[in-house]
């Protein structure tokens, strides 16, 4: 074997977490009155967009979690040497992205470094000009070729992405199910088709030009900023996703506990969440980092590579955003459970002598699915908007590790330069952009699917 | 619990009620002030729990002789070098008892006593260079406010009203590019409307200085710029909240009555819409009035502003775990005045809420 698979404790949460993921959608498709809200999702057109982009971020966070070690060439007495290197299957994908690096800055789709440089040209002169990249743009003769190229180059890489999407929709339109039954139109829905098609000769096009260029330039040490952006997804998704593995055990128990059995239980619990969530949340969530730092810092024997410190440090910064965000939705499940504990059919199940657990578990959690359900989907996209602030403030994830919040940061203070250095910066927000709208869009339409309190005659007609 | 009382009675008579209602004026005084102390010992627990919890945080999850070696660095560490660390902080002493010590010394010359319960006195202690942190605090409140308080007088106004306005034209085209626009705005990052505002006002236009701060008049040019990408950035979230809010006020029967009336549209949710709404309003604004002394963490960095947000970015960057520490708790400590100010705030604008 040629590599060594490694699962870091963030891949072993995200595994947990598809898991459950799995488990719930298998048990939602059996249960019809479970799968009618999702269905209204379906059948908003901004919700399967934004659930189709959301797809495709989560495909290139999900090739990103899977890690293995390289094994070296040389072998130390016929033992096999891996490589210190955590890589991911998504390294291995786009592998020239990330090995073809210049020396330093580089404009988008540029042929020459940002900065002049004295160099001896191929007649043996001393010149001081600006230097031709090493991968970007290497295979033209004449940098004038350079419109033209790109140009065809895109276009092409469009037009294969049309091509191929317009082939699989075509086989997923005759071989789908849905064919059938679609409503009063043709199947795939149109808009989608059309999201399809743009996504997909955008990703063609970008494809085929970052075979031969930097399509997003390169940074301060040369690395392609496009595969750094690509990179920092599985950062962001993992804060978004792994921080309500924390968040939904501790709201869901300590709000259904308070609200459930009153009392003692509920004033020792809405002690702990008034006290918790009278600290300004940067505040606490600063102190927790400087202290999980030291900790860190004391116990270097907790980690063997690198990847894994940075890893390590990922998931205790998503237990801290975890344990200081879990009161908004505690707060609102207690709300609920108090509620709904007066109702009757809990009130009959209790005269019946349905134990505690009972009622809970059969009664009353069910009733607070959607409230969770939505809190979780709305608080995705602030968690991952939150990365970027906090790796700002110094407390975010660790700086060898790539993320949106690292790249704004190395971005921001080439500012200054002129002319001025802008693509890592616009890179970083425009990815982060994307994954924001797409994800508050689609947390809209599951509130809108999901709130019982809105008025939904006539989505059943 | 005063929400309770009857959604359904809301409207038509608390909407005729006036703010200085003279038979409820009258019997503010006493009431107020038994309540205003009833509140304060409410709240102690709350600042005890807090004071604990960072207590445990700074010195049980990490003795201090961790704290020591990670800030002097694994090298050159030696047990002399953490003694001489710790002295210099006070960190040379024991937890909670001090057994040395005779008489209340033994409870007072201890760690817990000299970092954590000090602070209920507003003693904060030094910094790591040597400053009174209660000093600095005070020099440091007022360029945060001089940021923080129009930023939020400003945007209320603007938030409600562009709430409003969406609230008027509501499930039109006008009010769906409205949410539009809302939700693309939220999904911006605020530092994107600090590092774009500074590059395209100071840099490319040279209206404003990108970076600095002076008091007095002449401080105009500098705060201008932070005030206004401080309300541009809270555009997409606050306002859909307040839409939220008054979508909801305006299904409810008192609307129905104003309009039977013969009102005009704008007179009912001007007159009556919005003062209905004040209950959530206030609920979310006027808590965080106090912590406007805290100042913005991001806008105070980029913009070198010597408040408060700074001082505490400064500090977490220099690990200065004594300054982090006391802005935890005067955080959380202008927190709990913020709910009180909520609770009083209620008895102002609705009646029926009683100082109970």
């Amino acid at each position: 074997m040629n590599f060594m698979p490694v699962v870091l404790w963030s891949d072993a949460l995200v595994f947990l977490l598809l898991a459950a993921g799995v488990v719930v959608a298998w048990y939602v498709r059996r249960h019809e009155h479970l799968l009618l809200p999702w269905r209204r999702v379906g059948q908003s057109g901004v919700a399967v967009v934004s659930l189709l982009v959301l797809a495709l971020f989560l495909l290139v966070g999900g090739l990103d979690t899977l890690h293995y070690r390289p094994a070296l060439s040389d072998k130390n007495g016929g033992e096999t040497v891996y490589s210190p290197e955590v890589l991911s299957v998504f390294d291995k994908l786009v592998e020239p992205l990330r090995l073809h690096s210049e020396k330093t800055y580089s404009a988008p789709l540029a042929l020459t470094l940002y900065a002049k440089e004295s160099f001896t040209d191929a007649q043996g002169r001393l010149v001081r000009d600006y230097p031709r990249l090493q991968y970007g743009g290497a295979h033209l003769a004449y940098p004038s070729q350079r419109d033209g190229d790109v140009l065809t180059r895109a276009a092409v890489g469009a037009l294969a992405g049309l091509l191929l999407a317009g082939l699989s929709c075509a086989a997923w339109a005759r071989l789908s199910p849905m064919r059938k039954k679609s409503h009063g139109g043709q199947f795939p829905p149109p808009y989608l088709l059309m999201a399809i098609f743009v996504i997909a000769a955008l990703i063609g096009a970008t494809f085929n030009l970052a075979t031969a260029y930097h399509v997003l330039g390169t940074d301060k040490v040369g690395q392609d900023v496009l595969y750094q952006a690509l990179k920092s997804i599985r950062t962001g998704l993992i804060i978004g996703t792994l921080t309500t593995l924390v968040t939904l055990p501790l709201a869901l128990f300590l709000g259904v506990a308070a609200g459930y059995f009153r009392g003692w239980v509920d004033d020792v619990i809405q002690y702990l969440y008034t006290v918790l969530s009278s600290i300004p949340s940067v505040l606490l969530i600063a102190a927790a980092v400087l202290m999980m730092q030291v900790t860190l810092d004391t116990h270097p024997d907790w980690f063997d590579t690198a990847a894994s410190r940075a890893d390590l440090r990922l998931v205790a910064l998503c237990l801290i955003l975890g344990m200081t965000s879990w009161t908004g939705l505690c707060r609102l499940l207690r709300g609920e459970t108090l509620k709904l504990r007066e109702m009757e059919y809990i009130q009959a199940a209790q005269s019946f002598g349905v134990s505690s657990l009972r009622i809970l578990t059969r009664h009353v959690m069910p009733n607070l699915m959607h409230i969770i359900l939505i809190s979780l989907v709305m608080d995705f996209s602030s968690l991952v908007l939150a990365e970027a602030v906090l790796s700002y403030v110094g407390v975010g994830v660790d700086p060898s590790m790539i993320s949106f919040g690292t790249m704004i940061n190395g971005a921001r203070l080439e500012m200054g330069r002129e002319p001025m250095v802008w693509w890592a910066l616009a890179a970083a927000f425009g990815f982060m952009l994307v994954l924001v709208l797409a994800a508050n869009l689609f947390a809209d339409s599951v509130r809108d699917a999901f709130d019982p309190r809105l008025n939904r005659t006539e989505a059943r007609a | 619990m005063h929400r309770s009382i009857g959604s359904r009675l809301s409207g038509e008579f608390s909407a005729d009620f006036r703010f200085g209602n003279p038979a409820f004026a009258r019997t503010i005084p006493l009431a107020m002030i038994a309540y205003l102390i009833r509140r304060t010992l409410y709240a102690l627990p709350i600042l005890i729990g807090v004071n604990l919890l960072t207590f445990a945080l700074f010195f049980v999850v990490n003795t201090p002789d961790d704290m020591a070696r990670m800030q002097l660095g694994i090298k050159r560490v030696t047990p002399e070098a953490i003694e001489k660390w710790k002295q210099q902080r006070g960190y040379d002493k024991p937890l909670f008892i001090n057994r040395l010590s005779s008489g209340s010394d033994k409870l007072t010359d201890t760690i817990f006593w000299q970092k954590s319960a000090s602070m209920f006195v507003l003693d904060f202690g030094f910094s790591d260079d040597g400053r009174s942190i209660s000093r600095e605090i005070a020099q440091r409140m007022m360029p945060s406010l001089a940021i923080a308080l129009p930023t939020f007088l400003l945007g209320l106004v603007i938030y409600v009203s562009f709430a409003l306005l969406m609230t008027l034209f509501r499930a039109t085209a006008l009010d769906m590019a409205g949410v539009a626009l809302c939700v693309l705005l939220m999904s911006v990052s605020s530092l994107f409307y600090i590092i774009g505002g500074q590059f395209v006002v100071s840099k490319l236009w040279h209206l404003v200085p990108i970076s600095g701060y002076d008091g007095g008049l002449g401080g105009f040019k500098f705060v201008v710029l932070p005030i206004v990408i401080g309300v541009v950035g809270g555009i997409g979230s606050s306002s859909r909240w307040y839409r939220t809010i008054f979508l909801e006020e305006i299904g409810k029967d008192y609307v129905r009555t104003a309009r039977a009336k013969g009102l005009s549209e704008l007179t009912v949710l001007f007159r009556h819409l919005l003062k209905n709404a004040m209950i959530p309003i206030l609920t979310g604004v006027v808590v965080v009035i106090p912590l406007l002394f805290m100042g913005s963490l991001l806008t105070e960095s980029f913009f070198g502003i010597p408040g408060l947000g700074s001082y505490t970015i400064d500090a977490i960057n220099a690990q200065d775990f004594s300054v982090v520490r006391a802005m935890v708790f005067l955080g959380s400590l202008l927190y709990v005045i913020g709910l009180i100010l909520t609770d009083i705030s209620y008895t102002m604008v609705d009646p029926r809420v009683r100082l109970s």
